[in-house]
């Protein structure tokens, strides 16, 4: 019965007036800047930090920054949809099918799936992480570099999967992402590598620059191309909720999503982006109609967006439970706690009870307040695609640099978002996918860093992938996942999954 | 020659200028640049500080984050600034070993600023995962001489503090180690909460809450005294390593050119915020303490950067790994 008691705890400092109040500032703030693109939940917790002190209590402080946290991601999907800009690296996936519904007039639809898929994902997770914190928290700890290695490599074969036109073309985006990864300080070595002699990239390339210059800037270079095709976007806008078959269709994925989600959003490191993209190759395979992956299908965006915010939600775990922080946003709240006098660590949740389960319960509350309020918005979301694109794109334009430039106050991010905004458009009409290369992006320094770094640890002794469990069980996975794709065996399903490779 | 008519100018400005910006100093909004990302322990420390500080200068100090190359671009832009009090930098243990570790710093350290004065020196703890065979710092010593070929000692990076003490480690007991570097201490404090790695040797800032809770093994604190959060932990040298004091010392420094008036009234204030309750409260709880009052003041920074720079040369030449 302690669950209850502690839940019973968790609701009732949660729900305190003075609680509740930042928990909506919290949530609020999040959704208005995860909206403006490119400014992420890391750029405004540590905007916000300063203001941790004045309100002295640690508790509303840090529901407050949960909410942005939770906001911004909900916010980052919004303009993902409507814009094709993710506002956080995780929405990217989002952005793929979300911005291609947007564009057949279902922006509604699209915004109102993802705001469903959160909020349930979001729900579910905040349970698990009551019920289930300690024990996941140990599985998370089983996974050393060798572990690591083999997820990394079942997301690259899934990559393949992942593209919607030729497999050459996606694989030579995955292979131009992982090369783009090598950028930046070795982490065995310390030497700097393609740097330039641009000291400023000796951490590697923004990747929310890189995202944001691939995705937007190249769609608003394209968008300007010709009057014409501009209008197309605004005339048709359709019903704003999804219609029933709409429901019918985004249930499964955003049960599965919401399972991969969890499960990936506790390991350290990318997990809500990793989570999206593993519920994205699902969805696609699973799928009775895969051809509709990439031209606008619900279920891209459905899966997507209840993996990464059930991940987000998740990535608290590590750092309620044992103090580490799994992202730079959970380092940021790891650090306001600290400035409110609470140093993370193990013994939180023994010494600090009210406020552990009050965060937890927070975010079940945040998240209904979240949908509370941006189902109405999303009318008024809609609304803002009908702005005259020569008004909204300079204006996106403004908002995206300054997001980025705040980040690190590092003008040569900038010249990332212009580089790749160029790459991107240049990528596009060769028609190559950016997904791809955003995954072998994220997922090549993971590689390179954990393979090294497994290597040391075995003294050289390569068996180490498949003689330890983990490792073996997700090689087999992967294994399974390269049968599937490349069996013609499996015919059928196959020919669906690449119908558009001829079209 | 324009070049020089410039810096002249511009001397003469600074001249004409200087007595009067000292006087009504700080009449706006300083900015206090912290080389790393936000969240971590220099950007707490810094921003504890900032905020205690603005009470007395009756201005607010901005902490504004200009991470990225371990600390050097953030120091870089500092020592770009104006020389005006207006921005300062607030840079660990990292101002002095980066002399070394960077072969090609945009910036010459012992030249490019002004010292504001000492704000901490935040002890290290020597730990094991939990189930580490030695019991204490003695056969620990012992076993790592007779496994050095297995023993894996983790770091969280080039030019961390945990690559730092690791690297004085090593030397102090001449015994080279299998190195294993993570990107940043959360990911190799998780290895070694899971037992993938042996060793480390990290801030207490990052250890002391684990130390306590009994999730990893903890042999020795690196600072000359006891600390009181973790009373039964011997120092190094007591435990058996001879000399070995290890602390990730932090500093706040104004550009080069600063006036005097103004590092000195810094200083005062710097003095002040490390009385300051809170500050004093949070940093015990990080498991270090203030500097003193003689400590916090520019001849001392000066003088511990030097000698740092000094200490730090030949162990990273001798490890002969750099950072460019």
């Amino acid at each position: 019965m302690d669950l209850i008691d502690n839940l019973i705890l968790g609701f009732s400092t949660a729900s305190t007036l003075w609680n509740l109040f930042f928990c909506l500032i919290g949530v609020l703030l999040g959704t208005l800047i995860g909206v403006l693109p490119g400014i992420g939940a890391t750029a405004t917790i540590a905007m916000l930090l300063p203001i941790t002190f004045q309100i002295g209590d640690p508790v509303a402080a840090l529901i407050m920054l949960a909410g942005v946290y939770y906001g911004a991601q909900y916010g980052g999907s919004t303009t993902a949809i409507l814009i094709n800009m993710p506002g956080e690296s995780s929405s990217a996936v989002t952005a793929v099918d979300g911005y291609q519904m947007a564009r057949k007039g279902r922006a509604g639809a699209a915004l109102a799936t993802a705001a469903i898929g959160s909020f349930f994902a979001g729900t579910v997770a905040t349970f698990l992480i009551a019920l289930f914190a300690p024990p996941l928290t140990a599985i998370a700890l089983k996974f050393g570099a060798a572990e690591y290695v083999s997820l990394m490599i079942v997301g690259l074969v899934s990559a393949v999967v992942l593209a919607h036109g030729s497999v050459i073309k996606a694989l030579g985006m995955v292979v131009l992402g992982l090369l783009l990864g090598l950028v930046g300080t070795d982490v065995i070595s310390g030497a700097p590598r393609f740097i330039l002699g641009i000291r400023e990239y000796a951490d590697g390339l923004n990747f929310v620059a890189v995202a944001v210059g691939v995705f937007g800037i190249a769609e608003i270079l394209r968008n300007l191309e010709n009057e014409h095709e501009r209008s197309v976007l605004i005339r048709n806008v359709q019903g704003l909720m999804p219609t029933r078959e709409d429901f019918r269709r985004m249930t499964a994925p955003i049960l599965r999503g919401t399972v991969l989600g969890s499960v990936l959003g506790i390991l350290p490191g990318a997990g809500a982006i990793l989570a999206a993209f593993a519920s994205y190759t699902v969805e696609k395979r699973v799928s009775r109609h895969p051809e509709e992956f990439g031209k606008g299908a619900l279920e891209g965006v459905a899966g997507p967006e209840s993996a990464n915010n059930a991940g987000a939600q998740t990535s608290f775990i590590p750092m309620l439970t044992l103090g580490l922080p799994t992202n730079p946003v959970m380092a940021l709240m790891s650090g306001a706690m600290i400035i409110q006098g609470i140093v993370p660590g193990p013994n939180v949740a023994s010494e600090q009870p009210a406020l552990f389960w009050g965060i937890i319960a927070s975010m079940w509350i945040g998240n209904l307040l979240l949908i509370v309020l941006n189902l109405p918005l999303i009318g008024l979301w809609v609304k803002l695609l009908t702005v005259p694109y020569y008004i909204l794109f300079p204006i996106i334009m403004a908002f995206c640099s300054i997001g980025i430039y705040s980040v690190n106050s590092n003008v040569y991010d900038l010249y990332l978002v212009a580089f790749f905004g160029i790459l991107g458009y240049a990528l596009m009409k060769l028609r190559c996918e950016p997904a791809p290369l955003l995954l072998g992006f994220v997922l090549g320094p993971l590689l390179e860093e954990n393979l090294r770094r497994a290597m040391i640890l075995s003294k050289g002794d390569p068996t180490t992938f498949v003689t330890r469990p983990i490792s073996a069980g997700l090689l087999a996975l992967a294994a399974a996942v390269l049968v599937i794709v490349f069996l013609p065996a499996i015919g059928k399903k196959r020919a669906e999954v690449f119908v558009e490779e001829g079209a | 020659m324009k070049k020089l008519l410039a810096a002249l100018a511009a001397a003469t400005m600074l001249a004409l200028t200087s007595g009067a910006q000292a006087q009504t100093y700080p009449d706006r909004t300083i900015t206090m640049v912290v080389p790393f990302s936000a969240g971590g322990p220099t950007d707490t420390v810094t921003r504890l500080v900032a905020e205690a500080m603005s009470r007395d200068l009756g201005q607010q100090i901005v902490v504004e984050n200009v991470g990225g190359a371990g600390g050097t671009l953030g120091a870089a832009r500092v020592a770009k600034a104006d020389p005006d009090g207006y921005t300062l930098l607030l840079y660990h243990i990292g101002m002095a070993t980066s002399a070394t570790l960077y072969r090609k710093l945009p910036y010459n350290t012992l030249e490019a600023f002004d010292y504001v004065g000492l704000v901490t020196d935040v002890p290290m703890t020597i730990v094991a995962r939990k189930d580490f065979e030695p019991g204490d710092l003695q056969s620990l010593l012992d076993y790592v001489k007779a496994n050095k070929d297995k023993v894996t000692l983790a770091n969280a990076g080039i030019g961390a503090a945990s690559h730092l003490c690791g690297m004085m480690f090593m030397s102090a007991i001449q015994t080279p180690l299998v190195t294993v570097p993570y990107k940043g201490t959360g990911p190799a404090m998780t290895d070694l909460l899971g037992g993938q790695v042996d060793i480390m040797c990290d801030q207490t800032t990052n250890t002391t809450k684990q130390i306590k809770a009994g999730t990893i093994k903890a042999y020795a604190v690196t600072s000359a005294k006891r600390l009181d959060v973790l009373s039964d932990l011997p120092t190094a040298e007591e435990a058996g390593i001879a000399g070995f004091q290890v602390g990730i010392w932090h500093g706040v420094y104004a550009p080069k050119g600063t006036p005097t008036e103004i590092t000195e009234r810094l200083s005062k204030s710097l003095q002040l915020a490390l009385k300051d309750p809170n500050v004093v409260a949070r940093f015990a709880e990080l498991g270090t303490a203030p500097a003193t009052e003689a400590e916090a003041t520019p001849a001392a920074l000066k003088a511990k950067l030097e000698s740092e720079i000094a200490r730090w040369k030949p162990v990273i030449d001798a490890a002969g790994q750099y950072a460019d």
